[in-house]
């Protein structure tokens, strides 16, 4: 019988750190095994469990594609013991994985449609684990037209700064980068908040979805405008965070209603959550 | 299946035969507790009470169980990896538990035995456990299993039941397994049509003193939201004192946190049980707490049970009408008042 609470043991390859403020850093990990690699297959919005022995574990979006082989990326906040700890180990350190888990982005659904992609702050990874999925050669004819809006407080703040650059620059994703102020006068991209640059930039509702990640006070002011574009709530997407623990819908915690993020999420639509008491 | 009789002054030699077998555990009296634990000898066994002061539950769901162990020795090859811990799976029977404790197993399976995830210590804990339930004769005024899809001498969940009659024991067998206890040691004679009328007797005194009746036919067909937003929760609420002993004490509240302990360089990782009464149950790093509120842990204990369980699985509420949440909270608040606020809810 597999035990799924199991981690797989990973190695740190490489600690990448994103924003000026140095609480978010990226961590590149490879298996030890290489069968867990190939065990571990998944698609871009689900999770994991990053587990650190003798501190814990905690659940985080994975923010690699699985176009992007041989390595997982997850971007994360310093926040609590677990997430400290990791802050302070280096390439060549051992942690374990655990994985892939809950739902992902509804990618049979958006098939053939386009993508509007939302994000702001620190809740851009999982959203950039879909922008390289979708750009893959194997994937972008697969959707219609691509648009990203994502916001930080200050351009110091972006996470994945050279693949924005490097998104700019493509013509089949168009690109809205915003900070909420910049002291920089080379800044040569948005300045606002990302609902207004949202309203602004007004992406098409037609044949389309949107992906919002951000923020709850980003996401209770952007929702209105989508809804204002035309996207109905069974094409707003979102992905939810809740405190968890085992992650496969066990342990009890992370339930809204009788759905357990975990398990049943952590995507859900719009018109999902309309259905759920409101207790997230 | 076979039923058989034994003279009720037979039983430690019988349990006795049993651990030639199996690990027995059986309800014992221990600084005036009865709980259920591992016995040596047959006479250990006190089934004098109507039910133990804490569930069984802790038998298939220990209350803090290693998981994992790990060394942080950095000149081990093995650093920060994971292993799992040998554990005893042995055979093991669990003698003398009722048949509401029985059935929250059954329920409890729905979790942790699921078509996606198998919670490997509690599936190996069920299969390598036979259940020899004990029939309840007199009920307590706090028991109303009969209205939660159990009773008295339901056999659901069981392999084996005894009841009380007379001088003797009445055995039915249920299960396979039970038969397959049956066919390694030997257990009592065959039973009589005396036996037969005494445990009617029983049976039937014993439904006439299930006083307690509670409704949920309605819960399903409650609305999740409107039932969330009643105004009866702050009333439910109200004299909660968040102490979790409704938790603790409940057969089928499994909820669990997972936690690391260190001691010098080497470590393990715990599953402990946690509760929805606490507020760091659900409180985010970022200091968010989807229920910060008494009154949100309140109701998502009730809802849980009453509601999202009944949504989830279809069969019923997750409670088997024990009473021991009843008996043993603090400020009285009463899950059978709740049934009855949930089920009768009009807006």
């Amino acid at each position: 019988m597999e035990n799924p609470y199991l981690p797989y043991p990973v190695r740190i390859e490489s600690v990448v750190t994103e924003t000026e403020d140095r609480n978010l850093k990226t961590f590149k990990l490879v298996f030890l095994n290489p069968e867990d690699s190939e065990k571990f297959v998944h698609s871009p919005g689900q999770f994991a469990e990053l587990s650190i022995a003798g501190k814990g574990e905690i659940p985080i979006g994975i923010a690699s594609a699985p176009t992007e082989q041989g390595y997982l990326l997850f971007t994360v906040n310093k926040v609590g013991v677990v997430t400290t700890e990791l802050h302070q180990m280096e390439s060549g350190d051992i942690i374990g994985v655990r994985g892939p888990l809950g739902n992902w982005y509804p990618w049979e659904q958006m098939e053939g449609k386009s993508v509007v992609i939302i994000g702001g702050g620190f809740a851009f990874t999982t959203l950039r684990a879909s922008i390289v999925y979708m750009l893959h050669p194997d994937n972008r004819n697969r959707f219609g037209d691509l648009t990203v809006i994502y916001g930080a407080r200050t351009p110091g703040m972006l996470l994945y700064k050279d693949e924005l650059v490097a998104w700019e620059e493509r013509d089949d994703i168009r690109m809205h980068i915003t900070v909420d102020a910049a002291d920089d006068p080379q800044w040569k991209y948005n300045v606002g908040f990302v609902p207004t640059i949202t309203q602004e930039k007004a992406p098409s509702a037609k044949d389309a979805y949107a992906i919002v990640c951000g923020p709850p006070i980003m996401i209770k002011f952007t929702l209105p405008i989508l809804s204002d574009l035309g996207f109905p709530p069974e094409r707003i997407i979102m992905s939810l965070e809740m405190r968890m623990k085992c992650g496969i819908g066990m342990c009890g915690r992370c339930n809204i209603g009788s759905e357990y993020v975990c398990e049943d999420g952590p995507v859900f639509t719009l018109a999902q959550l309309a259905q759920l008491p409101n207790e997230f | 299946m076979t039923d058989r009789i034994i003279k009720k002054a037979d039983l430690p030699a019988l349990l006795s035969r049993l651990m030639d077998h199996y690990r027995v555990y059986a309800p014992v009296r221990h600084q005036g507790m009865t709980n259920f634990q591992e016995i040596s000898a047959g006479e250990q066994v006190d089934l004098s009470l109507v039910n133990t002061n804490l569930s069984p539950k802790s038998l298939m769901l220990p209350q803090s169980e290693s998981m994992f162990e790990f060394t942080l020795d950095r000149t081990s090859d093995q650093v920060g990896v994971l292993r799992e811990i040998a554990k005893n799976f042995s055979p093991r029977i669990i003698f003398g538990i009722r048949p509401c404790d029985a059935k929250s197993f059954q329920l409890l399976d729905l979790n942790f035995d699921t078509p996606t995830y198998r919670d490997p210590w509690w599936v190996k804990r069920r299969q390598s456990t036979t259940l020899i339930g004990f029939g309840c004769n007199a009920p307590c005024s706090t028991c109303f299993c009969t209205s939660v899809g159990s009773g008295p001498f339901s056999t659901d969940g069981l392999d084996i039941l005894f009841i009380a009659a007379g001088d003797e024991f009445a055995i039915q067998t249920v299960t396979e397994k039970g038969e397959q206890t049956f066919s390694k040691v030997e257990i009592g004679a065959e039973s009589s049509d005396a036996t037969a009328d005494a445990v009617l007797s029983v049976q039937e005194s014993a439904l006439r003193l299930m006083k307690s009746v509670v409704h949920s036919e309605n819960l399903k067909d409650q609305d999740e939201k409107t039932l969330f937003e009643a105004d009866f929760w702050d009333e439910v609420q109200f004299g909660c004192i968040n102490c979790g002993v409704c938790t603790f004490v409940c057969p089928t509240c499994w909820c669990f946190d997972i936690q690391d302990e260190v001691h010098k360089g080497n470590g393990m990782r715990l599953r402990n049980w946690d509760a929805c009464m606490f507020p760091l149950f659900t409180l985010h790093g970022s200091g968010h707490n989807p229920r910060a509120q008494k009154l949100q842990r309140v109701r998502q204990r009730f809802m849980h049970k009453l509601k999202y369980f009944v949504d989830k699985y279809d069969v019923g509420a997750a409670c088997v009408g024990c009473g021991r949440c009843v008996k043993q909270c603090p400020v009285n608040i009463d899950i059978r008042q709740v049934f009855r606020l949930m089920n009768d809810f009009k807006v």
